[in-house]
């Protein structure tokens, strides 16, 4: 296990370098002068020529890429131009609510998901099974942003049961916060428990169809403890992988989810940075959520080892 | 007729009558039937705009605004008093533009890229580092950095969406590749002294279609939902244009008054998510039997 785990944090190092590069080319796929677009129209060659000089845009590209780096790996994200302080604090102040909104989120869509589709595994060709998977197709298909604002027009604005928008956060009231978060966690978490279902579901037939299932069965075992015992935990490996493939999709959700909701967190950042031309927030939110994805799927696969014992990592 | 020829034409023969032809098998699928007639009506819908819609979707009248459906606009009107019918007529052009453009230009891309990494074990190592890179990013996240520098506009949305789905498509063909070029057929091309470019293209790269309709389908889905998404975030196509995120954004803003000014671009949006994923799963079952879910 800490042989694996040693190895798989050393494959993380060249997509964690391509990361970081791709990052810092932003910047140069500005059409035209990076400089002269961030600074506006109403720059002086002379404000030009001291930003660039102060952000190294006039360096050979290999110097810069170096540079960069460095900086990265020191913890250094330059500072932002509008909100006058450092990257590293903009993004500090608002990871709380983006990764509240993302956890939430995952419940839900693992609450609705894993459920819905082991019943239909379960009860395969029944109403039951028909139902639960074509609300999935549908689950798939339907936007999560739309649905945000149908939700809002439904239960705030119509039958005014829950806030439309906003933020609470949970350390400073606990009832607020999951007042304000129902709706955006749910959805932002409904498309993902459509994906979840519709694997869990064929994961459940495969694992229903060994003939272990048999041998549970013959001897008089209750489809219930074959179900949830013996079957479920067998099927559980491939689920995990889709809830890992479910964190990318979530953590970009968020950002959509974000601003239909007004909720402060890196969503709001890095769209008002993109409308500010605020490049250096730009940056450091796709890095810091990128490295972030990479490190959950990390612990995912080490998660793996922890539920089938049958894999080996050598 | 030599003997290896008539062995192969009774394997064809065999094969043929155990199953139907994949032109049959589509024709029977339900999936796919469904898929396709759902998109042709979207898209016969977004073609004919210039025809079906019933007022110009760009021309402003504040004396209009935030009427509800009726007989004169069919789905009511926006904040502007813009008709939403012929919004959403027009919307879906643009949506179906970047999501064809975005498709095809994936799967190019795609095809280059997996085939050379499939090929050549030395650039391998290098592509699929990079695949991985990107592929690291949430895909909406990329997106939105690469509006972010690129600017509003429709080619600079297809330039990001493209950036973004290419390694997903270059992955599967490059998967696909690694798994033929080792079957004896192949070999029996090299040794017969064959060319590259030339397995690649009449050995290896049929054998990619399959998998690459699947795939190309999901991404069309992906890309008109990431346009939607761009556009609604206000970092995709100008606001001017009428797209289906852009309405959808307006409509934001007036929830409370008007929830028709959201509600049908959004039922377009699903509706053709809906098509191409029906289609996709219809593929997927016909062409790409290995990647059936039950």
């Amino acid at each position: 296990m800490t042989v694996y785990l040693v190895r798989r944090l050393l494959t993380l190092i060249p997509v964690l370098a391509v990361v970081v590069t791709v990052v810092f080319l932003l910047i140069h796929l500005i059409p035209g002068d990076p400089v002269s677009v961030m600074l506006g129209p109403d720059a002086t060659p002379a404000q030009i020529d001291a930003t660039r000089q102060a952000l190294g845009l006039d360096r050979p590209l290999h110097e810069q890429l170096f540079k960069f780096y460095a900086r990265v790996l020191r913890g250094d994200l330059g500072q932002s131009y509008f909100l006058d302080r450092p990257v590293v604090t903009a993004l500090l102040e608002r990871a709380e609510p983006t990764m509240v909104l993302t956890f939430s989120a995952l419940l839900v869509a693992i609450l609705i998901g894993v459920p819905s589709g082991i019943i239909a595994a379960a009860y395969p060709g029944s109403l039951w099974d028909r139902t639960l998977m074509l609300g999935a197709l549908l689950g798939v298909c339907v936007p999560g942003f739309w649905l945000s604002l149908n939700f809002i027009y439904l239960f705030a604005v119509r039958l005014g049961w829950l806030p439309a928008a906003g933020y609470a956060s949970i350390f400073a009231d606990p009832v607020a916060a999951l007042r304000y978060m129902v709706l955006p966690a749910v959805s932002l978490g409904f498309n993902q428990s459509a994906l979840i279902a519709r694997i869990s579901r064929s994961c459940m037939l495969e694992a229903l169809q060994q003939d272990y299932i048999r041998t549970a069965r013959a001897k008089g075992l209750s489809t219930g403890v074959v179900t949830w015992v013996h079957a479920f935990r067998n099927a559980l490996v491939p689920v995990v992988t889709v809830i890992g493939i479910t964190m990318a999709i979530l953590i970009g959700g968020a950002v959509v989810t974000e601003i239909v909701f007004n909720i402060p967190g890196l969503g709001r950042l890095i769209i008002s940075a993109v409308l500010r031309r605020d490049y250096p927030v730009v940056q450091g939110v796709i890095l810091v959520t990128a490295t972030a994805y990479v490190l959950i799927n990390l612990a995912v696969d080490a998660v793996y080892v922890l539920i089938d014992p049958r894999i080996r990592y050598e | 007729m030599s003997d290896a020829a008539v062995a192969r034409s009774e394997v064809v023969t065999r094969n043929a009558a155990a199953r139907p032809s994949w032109l049959a098998r589509l024709a029977r699928n339900r999936n796919i039937g469904v898929g396709a007639v759902i998109l042709a009506v979207v898209m016969l819908a977004a073609l004919l705009a210039g025809v079906a819609s019933t007022h110009d979707p760009r021309r402003l009248n504040p004396a209009e605004r935030l009427k509800p459906p009726s007989a004169a606009n069919f789905l009511g009107t926006d904040e502007f008093g813009r008709d939403v019918f012929s919004l959403v007529l027009y919307g879906g052009q643009v949506s179906l533009l970047v999501g064809a453009t975005t498709m095809a230009l994936t799967s190019l891309w795609g095809i280059a890229i997996g085939l050379i990494a499939g090929y050549y074990k030395r650039v391998d190592l290098v592509l699929m580092r990079i695949m991985d890179g990107l592929m690291a990013f949430p895909a909406i996240l990329l997106a939105i950095a690469l509006m972010a520098a690129r600017g509003p506009g429709v080619g600079n949305v297809i330039f990001a969406l493209s950036v973004v789905y290419t390694p997903r498509t270059a992955m599967l063909i490059r998967s696909t590749v690694l798994s033929i070029r080792e079957l004896d057929y192949v070999q029996a091309a090299r040794a017969l002294g064959r060319r590259d470019l030339m397995i690649a293209f009449r050995h290896i790269l049929p054998n990619c279609v399959g998998p690459l309709l699947v795939q190309a389908s999901f991404i069309f889905a992906y890309a008109i939902l990431a346009e939607a998404i761009l556009g609604f975030l206000g970092v995709g196509v100008p606001p001017y244009v009428p797209s289906w995120g852009n309405v959808i954004a307006s409509g934001k803003n007036v929830i409370r008054e008007a929830f028709w000014v959201s509600l049908f671009p959004g039922l377009a949006l699903t509706l053709s998510g809906l098509g191409l994923n029906l289609l996709g799963d219809g593929l997927r079952d016909v062409l790409d039997p290995r990647l059936r879910v039950q």
